[in-house]
Order: structure tokens, then C-alpha cells, then sequence
């Protein structure tokens, strides 16, 4: 039911592999101090991966919300990667989907970023 | 069906079921579930479930986190009925009670980056009928599905 959350370093970018759910608790917790610590440590490039994220409700959604403005007033970038249906259905009817940078190729992601 | 102790009332007949439960995030998702579990009984298709149960937790969350605020005083009601042509869910809080027109629009471009607000928006979103109903104290929100209706998601919603 838990979120968890992995982090890999590739060409300078953060990829923050999560899996589970976001959701109110946990999930949304996890996220949030990930994302806190990473912009501590000056790595203000990042790409989370949703690939295996079952389920984000709209605290979730808050949470990413929060997260792409936090590390952009950092001046960093925030990206995802891999969306499932469900979570890309989501981002569409609440507009986000125009919001984020949203990637499907992880090369390709890693590539987008702004050396 | 979920953590006993969490429970302090439960009632049955043959279509409806209601529960009281504590202003906890563990009833939040034993709702969520036993939404899932009822939809899928009554036969909805697997992306009519995810809505459902999506919206029924987010009505939760609502009760439990903007009505009760985790007061352990608080109790959250919430009743499940297959009505044969619906799936009809109704959540209660004992909170201070939610006027939905206050609820700003999500999708505004001045709200659309901000952290919260979404859950009364995709409420509306998932379900085919939604009414909020001010109590004394509290709030009660009723979802219904229709069985057999086409496929929802795509209707807005609006505030």
C-alpha cells in the first residue's frame, strides 16, 4: 500500500524511482522530504518516475504540485517520467498535464534537462 | 473488512451497510476499499472502480480531515447502498460544516498551482450525481453511480 521511493544519478540529473501510492499520509509525506532533502544537497535536477506508481489521490497530486514549484523556485527542473494511464488521466482532467514537463523515454529525459 | 477496533457500529441489511468510524486515515482507506470491493461486486467496469473508490476517498478525506480535523471526539458515518440501478454512498462528518460554494475552481489558472483543493473537483468528476448537504453539525455528501451509465471522467465538474 506504501510509497517507496529510489533515487539513481545519471548525467547530473536525480532519478527518483517511486512505486506504491501517493496518497494523504505516507505517501505524500515520502515524497515531500525527498524532495526537500535532494534541493538541500544542491541536486535541483529532477525526474521522477511514476512507472510504477499505482495511485495518487489529490493530496498526491498537491504533493507534486508543491514539488514541481519548490525545486523551480530553486531554479531547478522537475520532471516525470513515465505515467501510467490512471495517473495521466488525472493530471489531464485537472489540468496539470499541460503543467508538468512529462517524458515517456528516460534517455530522452535525461537529455531535456538544461546543462 | 478492516481493522475491527476502528469500528463502533456497523449495520447490515441485504443492500445497504453503514459504518461509524474513527476520524483516522486508516478509515480513510478502509472506505476506499470497501468502495472497491462493493463496486466490483455490483459489477462495474475496472476504470468505474478506480473512480469510485477514488471518489469515495477523497469525500472521506474531506470528513476526516477538513470536518473532523483527527478530533477523536469526531465520528465519521459513512453507508454504502446498491439501490439495484445505483451504487449510492453517503459520507457524514461531525465537523463545522462545508459550504461547497466557497470551494475555489481548480482548474482556474490562478488556483491550478496550488497545493489543495482538487478533491471536491474530482469528486464531481467520477461521479454521475453529487449533493452536499450542510447538517447541524456537519457535512454530508452523497455519490451515486449509476450501473450501466456510460463511462464518466470527462464532464468537469466544476467547483
Amino acid at each position: 500500500m506504501t510509497m517507496k521511493s529510489s533515487s539513481r544519478q545519471i548525467d547530473g540529473v536525480t532519478v527518483l524511482d517511486l512505486s506504491g501510492r501517493i496518497t494523504l499520509g505516507e505517501g505524500s509525506v515520502i515524497l515531500r522530504d525527498t524532495i526537500r532533502d535532494l534541493i538541500g544537497r544542491g541536486q535541483k535536477r529532477i525526474l521522477l518516475n511514476l512507472g510504477d506508481v499505482s495511485y495518487i489521490d489529490s493530496s498526491g497530486i498537491g504533493e507534486l504540485v508543491s514539488a514541481f514549484t519548490t525545486v523551480r523556485n530553486q531554479g531547478g527542473e522537475l520532471k516525470l517520467l513515465n505515467l501510467t494511464k490512471k495517473v495521466h488521466d488525472l493530471l489531464q482532467i485537472t489540468k496539470l498535464y499541460t503543467v508538468f514537463d512529462i517524458k515517456d523515454d528516460e534517455a530522452t529525459a535525461i537529455k531535456s534537462f538544461a546543462k | 473488512m478492516g481493522a475491527p477496533t476502528a469500528i463502533d457500529h456497523t449495520k447490515m441489511t441485504a443492500n445497504r451497510v453503514s459504518y461509524t468510524l474513527d476520524s483516522t486515515l486508516d478509515s480513510v482507506n478502509k472506505v476506499e476499499h470497501t468502495a472497491e470491493e462493493l463496486a466490483a461486486k455490483i459489477g462495474f467496469s475496472e476504470d468505474e472502480r478506480h473512480r469510485i473508490a477514488m471518489a469515495v476517498r477523497e469525500a472521506a478525506v474531506n470528513a476526516v480531515l477538513h470536518g473532523n480535523a483527527y478530533d477523536p471526539n469526531k465520528k465519521m458515518m459513512v453507508s454504502f447502498e446498491n439501490t439495484g440501478q445505483s451504487l449510492v454512498i453517503k459520507v457524514r462528518d461531525q465537523g463545522k460544516g462545508l459550504d461547497p460554494s466557497t470551494v475555489p475552481d481548480p482548474l482556474s489558472p490562478e488556483n491550478l498551482l496550488k497545493q489543495s483543493g482538487r478533491g471536491i473537483f474530482l469528486i464531481n468528476s467520477f461521479m454521475d450525481e453529487v449533493q452536499i448537504r450542510t447538517l447541524d453539525p456537519g457535512t454530508e455528501i452523497t455519490l451515486v453511480k449509476h450501473v450501466g451509465a456510460p463511462a464518466s471522467g470527462g464532464r468537469g465538474g466544476g467547483s
